[in-house]
């Protein structure tokens, strides 16, 4: 018997509209309502001054550690903003900018940095999982959202996120196979940031694009300039639509950078070059969507200060915030404390010297979204 | 040498056991260039190079899989996990093979290798972070499970654990990185696996902690001696598992009241184990029930939230009281 070459097709694009110089391909240049542009760029304002601020407060010692997100801002933006309320947004631990834009106060976040647990909740209707810090677990969880909203004939998406490093992780490939198997309604975004701490992306794959990881698990991949909020747009509005449709899974690699330091406990000019950095200083999406929008005319004066002074408002409502009773630390552990817990909790009560009121917990179920209103479903064929 | 920190104390060890053995190789995530984000391998990488400092990629189960392969042929490698929460992601390649490839192949194959991994609260850090987690190491035959207390003691285990012809669980207090420096003689130290330590010597109460619960011990044992007059025993275990009954047997022997400090959460945890070790070796001489400090039995707090959550010395001057008062 010969050799017969199975001849799969595969193919890679990359993808970018809006590129460092300002050029711009009008033939791909996404339609986006003009307000719309503005509430793009004040998030990627909003995600750039914030991180700045929380490198302040971690070094003044008001916020433990932390991922800082600069650089990544059209990454972010650019691809949730493809996403409805009621569609599923699973971060790793860089989203900031990202969690933001899916209404994650400020002050909650900044809760969750200063290390207390109220700072993991997620309100009520929001569709919106807390971070995950342990890398590539959560991508597994994204897949079987989509399943259960499949199952439920729900006109739900997930989008799902990691970094570069994330694709070595094993949960990153079963995540996606199953993805692939189960023909689900997820979009894997992967920040290509270049860097895994101190590990560059050569060290970490020897593939030539992340995105041409999908194509083993049967499904497409793209690439796009990660630092373009139009191309990451474009690519994820077309991602989204396909798993809306029924039409399964996507993977879009945004190919940007750290431009920080990968946490507040790290120290990059051990690994990196400053030439490297200034490079990509030079493609920094913030510069690149703001003339875009000036182009357009859309720039509002005092939007810096605006900006500021909604982090302000809400550094002090965070500083503000009474600090939970410890005994809540024995809250969430269970739906039903047992009795070793009580015993527990109240020996702590003891050592504590008071009689805190008890907290009553309000464990309301989420609203389920447009229940059995998902258009096309694999399994309704 | 003169005095060390942990951080510098354990990079000491890893540089003189690769000089003495060409078999010896690190592996793990940033350990290289970056120097691991703790720097305890600090310019290794620049003095013995990539093949033999390797950064790997971001993939524990391959880390510690790879590193089961590289030990069946021979080498020794020492794995770095950079946090111990993140460990989960190769607890199959430590319980489906590293501990048990000895019995598998009936003696053929072993597994000499270190996996190194910081552990425990106290630095501010996130969840994943601050977690203790040597229980489910130290319930797995074929496996052992060391926890040094400070400078001096992590060195010298770490050179044992490396020629130990078997896996070795090495678990590095975060807390105590930078706590204290302590005289580390130039010349290699060893000390023997499954040997506990008399910290501290005393007739009224057995203390027995580990790793940064030893401070706490201390502590406690000298706010004990002025404010009540009594004299307690201190044993830094070292040694998780294999334990050394032996050595809590017999002070227990001499005390008849024990209180076992972990910052592991409580149930099935370690002090349950040393607790039964008692009954079974000094039941006769036992003046009151054993009693355990420990962690909560919930998955994480937040640092803001750690005070309480993790043994300090007032808990344990508690404790001792009640068990003395008992
Ligand atoms: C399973 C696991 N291993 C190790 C770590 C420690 N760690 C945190 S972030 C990180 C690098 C992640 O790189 P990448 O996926 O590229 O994301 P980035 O940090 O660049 O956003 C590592 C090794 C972790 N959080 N989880
Ligand atoms: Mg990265």
């Amino acid at each position: 018997m010969p050799r017969t070459p199975i001849e799969p097709r595969f193919k890679i694009e990359y993808l970018s509209i809006l590129d460092s110089e300002g050029s711009l391909d009008t033939a791909l240049e996404p339609d986006i309502p003009p307000g719309d542009l503005k509430r793009l760029y004040r998030a990627m304002v909003l995600g750039r001054r914030l991180d700045e601020r929380m490198v302040r407060l971690q070094r003044q010692g008001r916020i433990g550690t932390f991922a800082p997100i600069k650089g990544q801002e059209a990454a972010q933006i650019g691809s949730v903003f493809a996403l409805r309320r009621t569609d599923w947004m699973v971060p790793s631990f860089r989203e900031t900018a990202a969690m933001l834009w899916r209404g994650w106060p400020i002050e909650k976040l900044l809760c969750l940095f200063a290390g207390r647990l109220e700072g993991g909740q997620p309100a009520p209707d929001q569709h919106d999982l807390p971070i995950t810090i342990p890398v590539a677990t959560q991508l597994p969880h994204a897949v079987g959202l989509a399943y259960a909203a499949q199952y439920r004939g729900d006109d739900v998406v997930v989008m799902a996120y990691c970094g570069d490093g994330a694709t070595s992780e094993g949960d990153f490939h079963e995540a996606l196979n199953f993805a692939g198997v189960w023909h689900v309604p997820v979009v894997f975004v992967v920040q290509n940031n270049q860097w895994a701490i101190s590990i560059p992306l050569k060290k970490q794959t020897h593939s030539a694009t992340l995105a041409q990881k999908a194509l083993g698990y049967g499904f497409p991949g793209i690439q796009v300039d990660g630092n373009d909020l139009l191309a990451v747009y474009a690519a994820s509005r077309e991602a989204v639509a396909r798993a809306r449709h029924g039409e399964g899974p996507t993977l879009i690699e945004c190919v940007t950078y750290r431009l920080g330091v990968h946490t507040t406990a790290d120290d990059p000019t051990r690994y990196r070059s400053d030439e490297e950095v200034k490079a990509w200083e030079r493609k920094d999406p913030l510069p690149r969507a703001r003339a875009y929008l000036e182009k357009k005319n859309l720039l509002d004066d005092g939007l810096e200060e605006q900006v500021d002074a909604e982090i302000a408002r809400a550094v002090e409502r965070f500083e503000t915030m009474a600090d939970a009773d410890p005994l809540t630390i024995f809250d969430h552990v269970f739906a039903e404390r047992p009795a070793h817990l009580e015993a527990q909790r109240a020996e702590l009560r003891e050592r504590l010297g008071a009689d805190p009121p008890r907290r009553v917990d309000e464990e309301r179920p989420l609203p389920t979204p447009m229940r059995g209103q998902r258009k096309t479903s694999r399994w309704a064929n | 040498m003169g005095k060390l920190n942990m951080v510098k104390a354990l990079n000491l060890a890893l540089l003189q056991e690769m000089e003495r053995d060409d078999g010896v190789v690190i592996i793990g995530e940033d350990v290289g260039v970056d120097g691991g984000v703790f720097r305890v391998t600090e310019d290794l990488h620049r003095q013995f190079g990539g093949t033999r400092v390797i950064d790997s990629p971001l993939a524990e189960a391959a880390i510690i899989g790879t590193a089961v392969g590289m030990a069946l042929y021979g080498l020794k490698p020492i794995c770095e996990i950079q946090f111990s929460g993140f460990a989960f992601q190769c607890f199959h390649q430590i319980e489906n093979h590293a501990a048990r490839y000895r019995a598998r192949s009936q003696g053929r194959f072993h597994c000499q290798m270190v996996l190194r991994m910081p552990y425990g609260g106290g630095v501010r850090a996130l969840e994943h972070h601050t977690e203790s987690e040597e229980q489910f190491y130290a319930h797995i035959p074929g496996l052992k499970m060391v926890i040094p207390s400070g400078p001096r003691t992590a060195r010298a285990l770490l050179a044992s654990a490396i020629r130990d012809p078997d896996p070795v669980i090495f678990f590095e207090s975060k807390a105590l990185y930078h706590a204290a420096k302590e005289e580390v003689p130039d010349e290699i130290e060893t000390m023997p696996i499954g040997r506990a330590r008399i910290d501290r010597e005393g007739r009224d109460l057995t203390l027995i902690a580990y790793g940064a619960m030893l401070r706490v011990a201390r502590e406690a044992a000298e706010v004990l001696r002025e404010e009540d007059g009594v004299e307690v025993e201190v044993i830094d275990l070292l040694t998780v598992s294999p334990l050394d009954r032996e050595t809590i047997s017999a002070s227990v022997q001499k005390t008849g009241r024990a209180v076992v400090v972990h910052e592991a959460s409580r149930n099935f945890g370690p002090g349950a184990e040393i607790a039964a070790s008692i009954m079974e070796g000094a039941f006769l001489s036992l003046e009151a029930p054993v009693r355990r400090v420990t962690a909560y039995d919930v998955p994480f707090v937040g640092f803001a939230r750690e005070w309480v959550h993790i043994p300090d010395a007032a808990r344990v001057v508690s404790a001792a009281r009640d068990t003395l008062a008992y």
